[in-house]
């Protein structure tokens, strides 16, 4: 019998391909369509869209076949009043209209809605996981605004480099906003983190966050920051550093979001409060097994 | 309003299993699942080393995460607080299991018997396939407790209206019973004892109690 927590089954990388696809799709979502309002809709609207469209299917896609029971799935939007899943759930149809008239348009008013819906949908992607209480290192609070942030990096940066592929590439605009989204990624990163860390967490939630660390910080975080610097100094003689560091910061999103829903995802375990009298003896203090704190 | 809870006196508890097994036979739960369990803790350092066993299992939380997570409300609370699961409505994403901070629910995708594939005749009979895919936890044996309005009898005091485990408890550990009636079993030990309830700080109200000393 276990007492100390151990990792979840529930939820496995079907999981978290749903908040990948959903972060990334939504993200992008919202920067095709500030692309409209910046370069107008010659700015590749429709292949940013579509992308940003296929990237949410996949991820509802993930979650379809991940429940035991799909021929129930419409049962799913029974539960507005509390449930998070059920909102994101009421939210994609709506979505999905919405950009896809938006695609045939290329652009225009839809785009705009399309946007709102998709940062609907993503915060109810962040409260949704917030909301498991069962798992420690989901429930911490500060996971909300990672999970936002996250998918807007990873929008900018898929943004970025679908734009370096048209005729005038990525745009220095975008350089700039990719680079202000990956220092609050950072930041949000580091409270999550350290929030963790300071109120305490399974002892092997921490060690798999702690092994992540470094080379997120490195490789997803210092690197597309610094190559978003470069680009933005040395303007048009570099232009494939802004897509280079949208990839990288793409790629650390879903890093990010892979091990924190596939393999941090230690639950709460068991504890006592206090240790019983059992013959002899007087009563202990407590114990709670597999925790640093 | 009545509010059916659960005490386990820990004091008293020697990791029999008796009720685990109780539970597995009353509601032929499948190899690997089982709505009450009873956990075995060491603590202390030699030579001030102890053990307590501790059952465990669906809390009946008062504000049930499970419930507010789930989308289709096939998790739902009663008036009586008994958290049940509607298993027509379930879809089975999980999303309660990983909400229950008790780890007291379980979903099985493959039928499965204690032999194999080939059920014995006992569980060939008692085989529902409504629980294949879906959530599932401990009841409290509602049926039981619903056949208590029936029948004019008392949850916890006449044993074929009490949980199987409370009645199949050899040292006297579990109890059952409304904590709103002053008058309860239940609540004349939580009022002549200490108790605490597990997590308690993750504001969930369970509908547990753990007895540890006298008052």
């Amino acid at each position: 019998m276990k007492i100390k927590p151990w990792h979840q089954t529930n939820w496995d990388a079907r999981a978290a391909g749903n908040f990948i696809g959903g972060g990334s799709g939504t993200g992008l979502l919202i920067f095709a369509a500030i692309s409209v309002l910046a370069a107008g809709p010659a700015s590749g609207y429709r292949w940013q869209a579509g992308l940003a469209l296929v990237l949410v299917a996949a991820g509802l896609a993930c979650v379809f076949a991940e429940i035991g029971r799909p021929f129930r799935a419409l049962n799913v939007f029974l539960h507005p009043h509390t449930s998070w899943m059920t909102r994101e759930a009421m939210v994609a149809p709506f979505l999905f209209c919405s950009g896809a008239v938006a695609i045939w348009a290329g652009g225009g008013i839809f785009s705009t809605v399309a946007a709102l819906l998709a940062a609907g949908y993503l915060y109810c992607q962040a409260r949704m996981i917030a909301a498991a209480k069962g798992i420690p290192a989901w429930r911490e609070p500060k996971i909300i605004p990672l999970f936002i942030i996250t998918g807007l990096v990873e929008g900018a940066g898929l943004s970025a480099l679908i734009a370096a592929l048209q005729p005038g590439g990525a745009p220095r605009w975008l350089a700039a906003v990719l680079l202000v989204a990956l220092i609050l990624r950072r930041l949000a990163w580091k409270t999550y983190h350290e929030t963790l860390e300071r109120t305490g967490a399974p002892k092997k939630a921490l060690e798999v966050l702690g092994r992540l660390r470094g080379n997120f910080e490195r490789y997803g975080q210092s690197l597309p920051e610094m190559l978003l610097v470069a680009a933005l100094f040395f303007r048009s003689e570099q232009v494939w550093l802004i897509p280079l560091a949208g990839v990288a910061a793409v790629l650390a999103g879903w890093t990010l979001k892979f091990t924190i829903v596939a393999r941090a995802a230690y639950n709460q375990g068991f504890a006592l409060p206090m240790v019983p009298v059992r013959g002899q003896g007087q009563a202990l203090p407590g114990v709670k097994p597999g925790w640093s704190k | 309003m009545t509010r059916y809870i659960m005490t386990a006196d820990l004091r008293r508890c020697i990791g029999c299993q008796t009720c685990t097994a109780s539970c597995r036979q009353t509601n032929a739960t499948p190899p690997g699942v089982q709505w009450r369990q009873v956990l075995d803790i060491e603590s202390g350092e030699f030579p001030d080393v102890r053990r307590s066993f501790v059952p465990v299992g669906c809390q009946h939380c008062g504000d049930p995460p499970c419930m507010h997570v789930c989308p289709t409300t096939a998790t739902y609370q009663r008036d009586d607080g008994l958290v049940e699961i509607d298993y027509e409505k379930c879809i089975g994403c999980g999303y309660c299991a990983v909400a229950c901070p008790y780890q007291a629910r379980h979903i099985t995708h493959r039928v499965e018997f204690a032999y194999g594939e080939q059920p014995m005749a006992s569980e060939s009979a008692r085989f529902d396939a409504r629980r294949m895919s879906v959530a599932t936890k401990c009841t409290f044996c509602v049926d039981r407790v619903d056949a208590a309005k029936e029948n004019g009898l008392t949850p916890g005091v006449d044993p074929e209206v009490t949980p199987a485990c409370v009645n199949s408890c050899i040292a006297g550990v579990l109890a059952f019973g409304d904590k709103e009636d002053p008058n309860s079993n239940v609540s004349q030990l939580l009022e002549e004892t200490q108790h605490f309830r597990m997590h308690e700080e993750l504001g969930t109200d369970p509908g547990f109690y753990y007895i540890w000393d006298k008052k």
